[in-house]
């Protein structure tokens, strides 16, 4: 092993996704971190492995990738031997299985993904970078997230996972977003629905997520 | 055949985006109307197949399943043999090459499709709708798009499509939004782009997509 590389810094939000699909497979990586505060993910080297000058990057041997949820799915192909075999769909659960994990994995990626990136970056990181918060948008994006919740909530009365009874791709992609909601004080939209309650408490307690939020912790090398 | 059915109407461009990778693949299907001015897509029957009452919805035998790009990502794989072969890499390609053609597929979903959606709404479906547009959100997606495609511009010209030499579902992904982009005459940043119009160029004409375009066109099915 030793041949797969992440570029990027553990606190971003797309960076942990993939941290967590590899920790969930048992794969060995080397993380590089990449100092945004000094514009490093636009360096003309960076631009090479992700011409959008956005993290993450990742390389295995020959192959440079950019998009987490794509790294991601490489990551469960490629692997699909080692540590969680189930993130893409059960073995012999074929095709209309993978295809129920990629449907709430792009339900994630168009309908999560956007109102609670907006809230991550006002509750998380504006404090942190000094820069000053807008209140209106916290509450329009509030607003479109409580309506994403509420049909995750009835989904999961129905299955214990989004995709189904096992735990997937399509869960671990929601990891990093919800855990910054959480830690800025909007909890309550994720407290106050009984059955996403209880999906958020099983997802964010996998040790592969509590060894990403460690992570998140350690200040880089 | 016969069992692959669409819900929605083919000039949604996410229901589109479906019907061009079935024409693709060369799978039969039956397209089903969903009238979304009369508010059928929030109906309870409806909210069964697709629990966010947005379309299209999709049926093959006994699954069900709901957006576009998962619904493309299950048709390549069922219909393997079927068609187009490289949509999702070409055969043998292996977990790397399925891989580029994922992380363009990516790139669409991400950063391509949010500015793009809004200028189709504001340029294409607000005037239909008797809504009024809104300058200063055209201007800002304008902006955003224009940064999407200089960074295509470079990609294109190392490569014949997105992911490679072979045309795949991430070229085909994006031919829906640039479609009403072009159809309202605001393709000046795509023909401004050398390489850019090149593929465009080649990808919108394409005998799949001008099937889909027709279907645009002709009255809705029952």
């Amino acid at each position: 092993m030793g041949s797969v590389t992440v570029y990027g810094p553990p606190i971003s939000p797309a960076v942990s996704r993939v941290l967590a699909c590899l920790l969930e497979k048992d794969v060995v990586f080397n993380l590089v971190n990449i100092d945004m505060s000094k514009a490093q993910h636009k360096s003309p080297d960076f631009l090479k492995i992700q011409p959008f000058g956005q993290v993450p990057a990742f390389q295995d041997e020959h192959t440079t990738l950019f998009e987490s949820r794509a790294i991601c799915r490489y990551i469960c192909d490629k692997y699909a031997d080692r540590g969680n075999r189930s993130l893409l769909g059960r073995r012999g659960g074929g095709l209309v299985e993978r295809a129920h994990v990629e449907q709430w994995l792009e339900a994630e990626g168009q309908s999560f993904n956007p109102p609670s990136s907006t809230l991550v970056f006002q509750l998380a990181f504006a404090p942190q970078m000094g820069l000053p918060q807008d209140p209106a948008a916290i509450v329009l994006n509030e607003g479109k997230l409580a309506k994403v919740l509420d049909v995750y909530e009835r989904q999961l009365q129905e299955s214990r996972f989004l995709a189904g009874d096992e735990f997937s791709l399509a869960d671990l992609s929601h990891l990093p977003n919800s855990h910054y909601i959480r830690a800025g004080g909007k909890e309550e939209l994720f407290t106050s629905r009984k059955h996403v309650a209880r999906w958020w408490e099983e997802i964010s307690m996998r040790p592969s997520w509590q060894k990403v939020v460690e992570m998140q912790r350690t200040p880089p090398a | 055949m016969g069992s692959v059915t669409v819900y929605g109407p083919p000039i949604s461009t996410a229901v589109s985006r479906v019907l061009a990778c079935l024409q693709e693949k060369d799978v039969d299907f039956k397209l089903v109307n969903v009238d979304m001015a009369k508010g059928q897509h929030k109906s309870p029957d409806y909210l069964k197949l697709q629990p966010f009452g947005q379309v299209p919805a999709f049926q093959d035998e006994h699954a069900t399943l709901f957006e576009s790009r998962a619904i493309c990502r299950y048709i390549c794989d069922k219909y393997a043999n079927r068609g187009n072969q490289s949509l999702l890499g070409r055969s043998g390609g292996g977990p790397a090459e399925r891989a580029q053609v994922e992380q363009w597929l990516e790139a669409e979903s991400q950063s391509f499709n949010p500015p793009s959606s809004v200028l189709v709404f504001q340029l294409a479906f607000a005037p239909r709708m008797g809504l009024p547009q809104d300058p200063a959100a055209i201007e800002l997606n304008q902006a955003k798009l224009a940064r999407v495609l200089d960074v295509y511009e470079r990609r294109l010209g190392e490569s014949r499509f997105l992911a490679g030499d072979e045309f795949s579902l991430a070229d085909l992904a994006h031919l829906p939004n640039a479609h009403h982009i072009f159809a309202a005459r605001k393709d000046d940043m795509f023909a401004s782009r050398k390489n850019v119009a090149r593929w465009w160029e080649e990808i919108s004409t394409r005998p799949s997509w001008k099937k889909v375009v027709d279907m645009y066109s002709a009255a809705p099915p029952a």
